[in-house]
């Protein structure tokens, strides 16, 4: 015991590894009342972690080469020992870090965890999304079947859509006049790069939710109510009671994730799309190109606008801004209220509106457009803006319910 | 609000079954089983035998096929190994130049490694291998109902033997009129039976399925077992937690 505590004292004497234990784990003070949506946050690092682990293992055989990419796959299906495993659960993980990311964003919409004091937490996960987006966007081409191909080739094809330096700034993003080699090249070298910025910014997430401390279900800060220790009244230590918890979370999780790993790796045409199967062919455009399911709630959006002045570029615009509009959130929300628990009639339907919304444009993403459906993706796409434009009204004039004193379970 | 919600979801069901579209053809059931290794071992054989000659199955070594079919190496080299420098761990790769075939036929010849993985299964193929039918308007003579103006002859004709496709004459809601196909009808007897034949392309269709993902057996077996530990660890999980909770009021 005592070699024990000398060893710890030197460590802690030259690196706060006890403060830093204390600080975040021991002696975190979470509220004692998440539910079933607290688990999101700690699944979606244990996603990142799988794909960084088996990313890396997959990178050892995987051959960055338009020529050989295709079959190196394919080697690494049947002939690397397990390899098989790893690259399914790297390819249902890119769809499950989606997933668990959706949930906990929505968490945050349902129980205001984006409103002051924790705007910048907000900001953070937002721009985490956004790395997200592009590390899923440039592993997509690694495959280098033909949805690899054409899908970038679409998406790539939309900054040439910028007005004046557009044609310009898509050659430089490929590296050359169509999606080559050389793009593949680099996709490869971002898309190892990007998990460890992401990284890096989890890491900036979690700092500034240990600041600010973790909001709850009720919405009410626990901070508020301490007792004569300094401690919050409604706080529990992060270790050990949410560690046992997210472990029953973790294997919630897994029970799912592997069941799609091992028995729908391709999960009906969805994490893995059929016509992937075939190798990229320059000459050979596919009947449909449709991204892969956790992009297509965008990519509805950028279809249903109109090209005006015979460019594509308003639709590009709407995409985009689909997404920056996030970052606005904590000051559009004018609610006194922070919690669904307590707000009125008009978040609520408006917060459900925005959720069928957001899985329909998924779904209309995912056909080939036709006039009634690119109808529909108009009429859902000003829903998904009028849900956040209009908030500063809405929010306002709605009937809210008083917020308790103190959380209640 | 929530007509609202009705009207909109109302509005969106008759727009999924237009976007429903897909092959025109029905496809017919393969019902292959990965696991009747005797099926795999007949399907390797009129795989070598009929396909090979021009398709390739490049992401397939031999000695794979040795193993899911339940052969040994020697069975495999003496019925499917045609060249002398080929080993047990060589590819599949067909004796045909690929520029010649391009040449020939007007189109590559495509591998056929992951043709059950592009088709979403082995309806496709199976239904594919009973669609051929006389089309003088051809050069092969022949024509496909799942793969319309399809450049590959039909290769089993002396199997199969020959039929022709009866097809109506459909008007729909614009006023365009189709050719909807109707049925089948033999004309020349082949070798087989129909019966026979259908046997043969379910084989050959088992074939291409294991092809196409050689480890799916392998990782259902596995995940029975992953699946059956997680279940147990939940459940203790759960309670280790409720232990630890039980004073948090």
């Amino acid at each position: 015991m005592s070699e024990k505590q000398t060893f710890l004292g030197w460590i802690d004497d030259r690196f706060p590894l006890t403060k830093v234990w204390n600080e975040h784990l021991a002696q975190y003070y979470a509220p004692k009342n998440f539910n079933f949506w607290y688990f999101f946050g700690s699944l979606a690092l244990l996603v990142l972690v799988n794909q960084i682990v088996t990313g890396i293992w997959l990178a050892m055989n995987y051959k960055p080469d338009a020529g050989l990419a295709f079959a190196s796959v394919e080697y690494i299906m049947r002939d690397v020992d397990w390899g098989w495993l790893l690259r399914y659960l790297h390819s249902t993980g890119a769809s499950a870090f989606f997933a668990v990311i959706y949930l906990h964003m929505f968490r945050g919409l349902m129980y205001g965890s984006y409103r002051k004091p924790r705007e910048l937490l907000w900001i953070i996960g937002v721009i985490i999304y956004l790395a997200m987006m592009a590390t899923a966007f440039m592993g997509y081409l690694l495959p280098w079947g033909q949805m690899s191909f054409w899908g970038a080739q679409v998406i790539v094809n939309l900054f040439a859509a910028v007005p004046f330096v557009g044609e310009e700034l898509s050659i430089w993003i490929r590296g050359d006049y169509v999606i080559s080699d050389a793009t593949l090249n680099r996709f490869f070298a971002f898309h190892f790069l990007l998990p460890f910025v992401l990284v890096g910014l989890v890491f900036l997430h979690i700092v500034a939710l240990h600041k600010v401390g973790s909001n709850n279900p009720d919405g009410v800060e626990i901070k508020k109510n301490k007792d004569e220790n300094g401690i919050p009244k409604d706080g529990i230590p992060f270790h050990p009671y949410y560690t046992v918890k997210d472990i029953v979370g973790v294997v919630g999780f897994l029970i799912i994730f592997l069941g799609v790993v091992f028995f729908a790796p391709d999960f009906f045409g969805l994490f893995l799309e059929a016509p992937n199967f075939e190798p990229a062919n320059p000459l050979k455009t596919p009947d449909h190109i449709a991204p892969v399911w956790y992009f297509t709630p965008f990519y509805a959006m950028l279809r249903a606008v109109p090209p005006m002045f015979g460019s594509q570029f308003p639709g590009v615009v709407v995409m985009f801004a689909a997404i920056i509009v996030m970052f606005f959130l904590p000051w559009l929300d004018k609610s006194p209220v922070k919690s669904i628990r307590y707000k009125g009639p008009i978040f609520k339907a408006a917060l459900a509106l925005f959720a069928v919304t957001f899985v329909v444009l998924a779904y209309l993403g995912l056909k080939p457009a036709s006039p009634i459906l690119t109808l529909l993706a108009q009429i859902f796409t000003a829903l998904y803006f009028a849900f956040f434009l209009l908030m500063p009204w809405y929010s306002k004039m709605d009937k809210t319910k008083p917020e308790p004193e103190r959380v209640t379970g | 609000m929530k007509k609202l919600i009705a009207i909109v979801l109302l509005s969106v069901l008759p727009a999924l079954g237009m976007a429903a579209g897909g092959p025109s053809v029905p496809l017919l059931e393969a019902n292959n089983d990965l696991s009747d290794q005797e099926s795999l071992q007949r399907g390797a054989k009129y795989f070598v035998n009929y396909c090979m000659g021009c398709h390739s199955a490049q992401y397939i070594r031999y000695e794979k096929v040795a193993e899911a079919a339940g052969l040994t190496e020697q069975e495999v080299k003496d019925n499917f190994m045609f060249t002398e420098t080929k080993k047990i761990g060589s590819q599949m790769i067909s004796s045909m130049d690929p520029d010649d075939a391009a040449r020939w036929f007007g189109t590559a010849v495509p591998d056929l490694t992951l043709t059950a993985r592009i088709r979403h299964s082995g309806d496709w193929i199976y239904t594919y291998l009973k669609s051929f039918y006389l089309d003088d308007s051809k050069p092969s003579g022949v024509n496909n109902t799942v793969f319309p103006d399809v450049g590959m002859p039909h290769v089993l004709v002396e199997l199969q033997g020959l039929q022709k496709a009866n097809f109506k004459v459909e008007t729909d809601a614009d006023g365009n009129e189709h050719k909807v196909f109707e049925s089948f009808e033999q004309v020349k007897a082949g070798s087989m039976s129909p019966e026979e034949y259908d046997a043969m392309a379910r084989d050959l269709t088992n074939f291409m399925v294991w092809a196409s993902e050689p480890m799916k057996l392998e990782r259902q077996r596995l995940g029975m077992w992953v699946i059956g530990f997680l279940v147990i660890l939940f459940v203790l999980a759960y309670m280790l937690k409720k232990e630890y909770w039980k004073d948090i009021h």
